[in-house]
């Protein structure tokens, strides 16, 4: 089966015509030759986004009017015989850290309840130019600080998989509207794991970008050495594709790298062959190999342990490799990004946007700030805020701050040293399961932090070294998606794309239908068949 | 509150004075620090403005590569090391004037180290050693409505005007100056003065003191002399203007000593200094200051300036003030003390600019330091205030050595240039200042001047010559000055002596 041909493998016929089925690659061809307008695509999305969205909780917003506004442009335009881009009328739902001008922003925190930003994120900006159509805003761990969407001042969203079972974090509105088949693909933003974690426990394909790939200028700072925006999809190639719209240097953010990209959506392409001779593959022992399995559940080391197998098979040379300061990922990242947070964090005063609390000529300026930061600010937040206060204090900074970023270091160089390898004996990629665990009940762990961010375990490594990695779905582990972490050098994202389309082209193959197909089936089920 | 104050003579023959400064300065760049917002002063409140330097949500910042061009250059002029490599950091705390809860500056890392600057007071020089320059963003203006201080207590309200925020400004701070004992107001005051000159002759920064272009931080302490360890300082902030850097360490110095002779302690805190009685009253103690937390700002990449580019801005250095007043000096044949009061009057470069546009160096330096200088004083200005530019005045000694005027019309041809009234040449035209030829008018001025003096008229004519003068003088008078002295000498000595 390849996942080229047109739409072979989505099956577009097979749900009954259900445009919200197809995969985007195939959807761009639809709309290209006319088979159905920018129009239909949107209403399909937005008549099962009022369906089942009360259910999934997907959105934090959704603007039915404006998409159907910008859809019926995109028609309007094809049929004046205009020019359009591949992407012209294709919908997508942005996760609510990313700035759109007039469109309610909020990072999931009560604080910015209100605020109508002026500008838009450079991503967004070039969605639009690219002619997508905006479905909405979705859901999010409050300011990307969480692994379920529970930290949400608005509630958390549901995993389509399972409504009792947290859809991943931070980016869960995300996973959850793209599983739940409630949008075709959808932007996340990742800084320790925050697209490739619900990318994993909702069966999609999440890829964090190489740090500096994707312009940051415009999402909402959580962790700014860290954070990185990337797509969410259903297919590899989707992925690629998204990839491609938003990626690539900009001079408004100062960390963007001026590099081309490479030919993702060639390599997703090219990697649905099947064939991997000749590429190098590490599994990291640290990341659930032997002696570093406490907390991996079973079914999820049963999958990693087929992926990497499967790899074989299509001709991967698999050895193990040790990168013993991924160990000390989670506390390095843990003072790192609490500590930038607590900076990035410090704008929300109440001064110039969103909401302000106590000013009523009773309280002075301190009392209003502090006012307005305890009722804006949920209890990770505030949790994180003080974590990084303590870790940059003086007399502190060194012994927390410091040392993390020397951990940091040390992570970087183990990531050289199995990549390095001048003589050709270097790996191509390091794999691992991208989550310790399939998706957990929700309210599990909200009253504990620590086995909370423990769901980043695996993921925390290419975060702090700046590399790209990919989640790509790896079967299910007790009826719950597990995913395969796949990690490559700074600036080789395109490796990461090309190792998960072979394994997503033979995983389909061997399965018959795509992981998600159920769920495709699931969303048009009785309850809200009219 | 008035705090008691010991003589400052008195001060010195019992304590040493150790003062330091650090200097801010506002950059000329026509845009801000880290976005492309215009930098104009006296703008509408917050119409220069944009997302970035608002700190919204989400937006960065990009450094501005002609801020850190003129900070490096700064750096060279003050004879700094510049690094190779170097961070921004953030300096956390929270002020409604500070839009991202951070300043964006420079901490462990600055642009340029190790530098000094030779200033001279009273033939005495002094080396200030630069310990750093580097490059921050000023913060927004507050304006406090309501309640009697313009302070934040008692205000009803408060506005803030962000189009200072994000305006690039450098910092350049000295060592600990030690040994400058009763100079010690005049050394920093000489510092300021001389840096001040150093970015007008770059060409960074405007440097107007009244928009806050260069602001101080003053800092004081006093040791008993002999004592082996530096007393306790205190930093008086945000000094805009030379005269009150001398002012604030004269005051401060006098007033620690009276602290310490009472017995008490200086307490490390940060001071305000008052214009209008030249006092300070305390502001934040240490023991409240805050923890700014600095750490590498990670939304911006490092500076890493390429060596052989810094030589190049090193070449390209314009003369720098000490330099030029050498050259001046020999130039224009000037002693020591000569070129001293020149510089103390703050004339030299009107001076220079005078000379260029056409006038001797001697009648430059005669207007700018005589006439100029007392309407300067009269009016309570700086001589650079004054409404007259050095061309003007370069037209003034011409209009002078051609004849058209003598030095009484002139100083009413300066009259209707202060007054707005044009060129030189305009004013004498318009008020009808030049002085008269052997006209009719003269002519029959001189007569009246004859007929009106017979007893003056024998004297002359007995031989008694010197009598002429009152003569002279009557025919002076009657044209109001507009003749020519000699001329008129001539035409009496023709007519009673032929
Ligand atoms: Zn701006």
């Amino acid at each position: 089966m390849s996942i080229d041909g047109g739409g072979a493998a989505t099956g577009r016929p097979s749900t009954g015509g259900d445009l919200t089925t197809l995969d985007v690659a195939t959807l761009t061809e639809v709309l290209h030759k006319g088979e159905a307008g920018a129009v239909d695509v949107t209403r399909s999305y937005l008549d099962r986004i009022t369906a089942e969205d009360p259910r999934l909780a997907a959105y934090l917003y959704v603007d039915s009017e404006t998409a159907i506004a910008t859809a019926t442009a995109v028609d309007e335009a094809r049929a004046r015989g205009e020019e359009l881009g591949p992407l012209a009328g294709v919908p997508i739902a942005l996760k609510d850290v990313v700035v759109t001008a007039g469109i309610p922003t909020t990072s999931g925190s009560r604080i910015l309840e209100g605020w109508h930003p002026p500008y838009d994120a450079t991503l967004a900006a070039r969605l639009k130019a690219a002619g997508t159509v905006l479905l909405g805003k979705t859901n999010m761990d409050e300011f990307a600080m969480g692994s379920s969407t529970e930290s949400s001042a608005y509630g958390p969203s549901r995993n389509p998989w399972d409504h009792d079972r947290i859809p991943g974090g931070s980016s869960g509105g995300s996973s959850a509207a793209v599983a739940g088949f409630l949008a075709p693909w959808a932007i996340g933003t990742d800084t320790g794991g925050s697209i490739r974690q619900p990318a994993a426990v909702t069966g999609l394909v999440g890829h964090k970008p190489t740090y500096g790939s994707v312009s940051r200028y415009g999402l909402i700072a959580f962790s700014s050495s860290l954070d990185q925006a990337g797509p969410m999809a259903r297919t590899v190639l989707d992925a690629a594709l998204l990839h491609e719209a938003i990626g690539g240097h900009d001079p408004c953010d100062s960390t963007s790298i001026d590099a081309p990209l490479p030919p993702l959506a060639e390599c997703a392409r090219r990697g649905a062959d099947g064939d991997l001779s000749g590429v190098r593959v590490g599994v990291v022992r640290e990341l659930g190999g032997e002696g570093h399995r406490d907390g991996y559940e079973d079914g999820v080391l049963a999958r990693f342990a087929e992926a990497v197998a499967l790899l074989e098979s299509l001709g991967a040379e698999v050895r193990e490799v040790s990168c013993p300061a991924f160990d000390l990922a989670l506390p390095a990242y843990y003072l790192i990004a609490p500590s930038e947070a607590s900076s990035n964090l410090a704008r929300f005063d109440g001064v110039r946007y969103g909401i302000r609390i106590g000013d009523d000529g009773a309280h002075d300026l301190d009392e209003v700030m502090a006012l307005t930061r305890e009722r804006g600010f949920g209890a990770e937040v505030k949790r994180r805020i003080i974590l990084g206060t303590y870790a940059l204090s003086s007399g502190y900074y060194e012994a927390y701050y410091g040392q993390a970023q020397k951990v940091r270091t040390l992570i970087g160089r183990d990531f050289a040293a199995a990549f390095g390898g001048a003589d050709g004996t270097g790996l191509d990629v390091l794999v691992s399961p991208t989550t310790p665990t399939v998706a957990f009940p929700l309210g599990a762990r909200v009253d504990d932090p620590i086995a909370m961010y423990a769901a980043d375990l695996c993921t925390l490594p290419a975060s702090l070294a700046g590399v790209p990695a990919i989640s790509v779905p790896c079967g299910l582990a007790d009826g719950l998606p597990v995913g395969l972490q796949i990690m490559a050098p700074a600036l080789a994202d395109d490796r990461c794309y090309r190792v998960a389309a072979a394994v997503e082209a033979a995983q389909d193959a061997a399965r018959g239908h795509r992981l998600l197909e159920p769920l495709a089936a699931r969303a048009v089920g009785p309850e809200h068949t009219p | 509150m008035t705090d008691r104050l010991v003589d400052f003579d008195e001060v010195l023959t019992r304590y040493e004075p150790l003062i330091g400064l650090e200097t801010h300065v506002e950059l000329g760049t026509a845009s801000k620090m880290f976005c492309g917002c215009a930098t104009t002063f006296g703008a509408e409140p917050n119409t220069q403005t944009c997302e970035v330097c608002l700190g919204m949500p989400g937006s960065l910042p990009v450094a501005n590569a002609a801020a850190i061009e003129a900070t490096i250059r700064i750096g060279l002029a003050l004879g700094c090391r510049i690094a190779t490599w170097c961070r921004f950091a953030r300096k956390n705390y929270f002020y409604p004037d500070i839009p991202k809860g951070f300043q964006t500056s420079q901490y462990d890392e600055p642009l340029c180290t190790a530098g000094h600057l030779d200033v001279e007071v009273d033939g005495e020089t002094y080396r200030i050693e630069i310990e750093r320059v580097h490059l921050e963003e000023d913060t927004g203006k507050n304006l406090h409505v309501g309640g009697a201080t313009g302070r934040i207590h008692g205000a009803d309200h408060s506005l803030i005007d962000y189009n200072r925020a994000g305006i690039p400004l450098v910092e350049i701070v000295t060592r600990p100056i030690p040994l400058t004992g009763a100079k010690a107001p005049e050394v920093a005051k000489a510092y300021v003065t001389e840096l001040r000159e150093i970015l007008l002759a770059l060409g960074v920064s405007e440097v107007r003191m009244e928009q806050g272009n260069l602001r101080s931080d003053v800092n004081t302490s006093l040791a008993p002399i002999g004592s082996l360890e530096w007393g306790t300082r205190t930093e008086t902030k945000n000094v805009n203007s030379l005269r009150s850097v001398e002012r604030a360490v004269r005051y401060e110095i006098r007033r620690q000593a009276a602290v310490l002779d009472a017995g008490a302690r200086i307490v490390q805190e940060t001071r305000h200094f008052h214009e209008d009685t030249g006092s300070t009253s305390p502001g934040r103690s240490k023991e409240e200051a805050t923890d700014y937390r600095y750490f590498p700002e990670p939304d911006l990449v490092p500076i890493a300036p390429d060596p052989e580019w810094v030589e190049k801005l090193a070449a390209g250095l314009p003369e720098l003030p000490a330099a030029r007043r050498v050259r001046l000096r020999e130039e224009w044949g000037l002693s020591d003390t000569e070129m001293a009061w020149l510089v103390n009057a703050g004339a030299l470069g009107l001076v220079a600019d005078t000379v260029a546009a056409g006038a001797s160096p001697s009648d430059a330096r005669k207007w700018w330091l005589g006439e100029l200088a007392r309407r300067a004083n009269d009016a309570g200005q700086e001589l650079t205030e004054l409404p007259v530019t050095p061309g003007q005045v370069a037209e003034l000694t011409r209009l002078v050595a051609e004849g058209t005027v003598n030095d009484q019309l002139a100083r009413q041809a300066l009259d209707g240039v202060l007054a707005g009234e044009g060129d030189p040449a305009e004013v004498v035209q318009a008020r009808g200042l030049a002085v008269m030829g052997e006209s009719d008018e003269l002519v029959s001025a001189v007569d009246a001047a004859i007929a009106g003096a017979p007893d003056v008229v024998a004297k002359v004519q007995g031989g008694k010559v010197q009598a002429l003068g009152a003569l002279v003088g009557a025919v002076m008078k009657q044209t109001r000055g507009k003749a020519d002295a000699a001329t008129v000498k001539r035409m009496l000595e023709e007519r009673l002596l032929g």
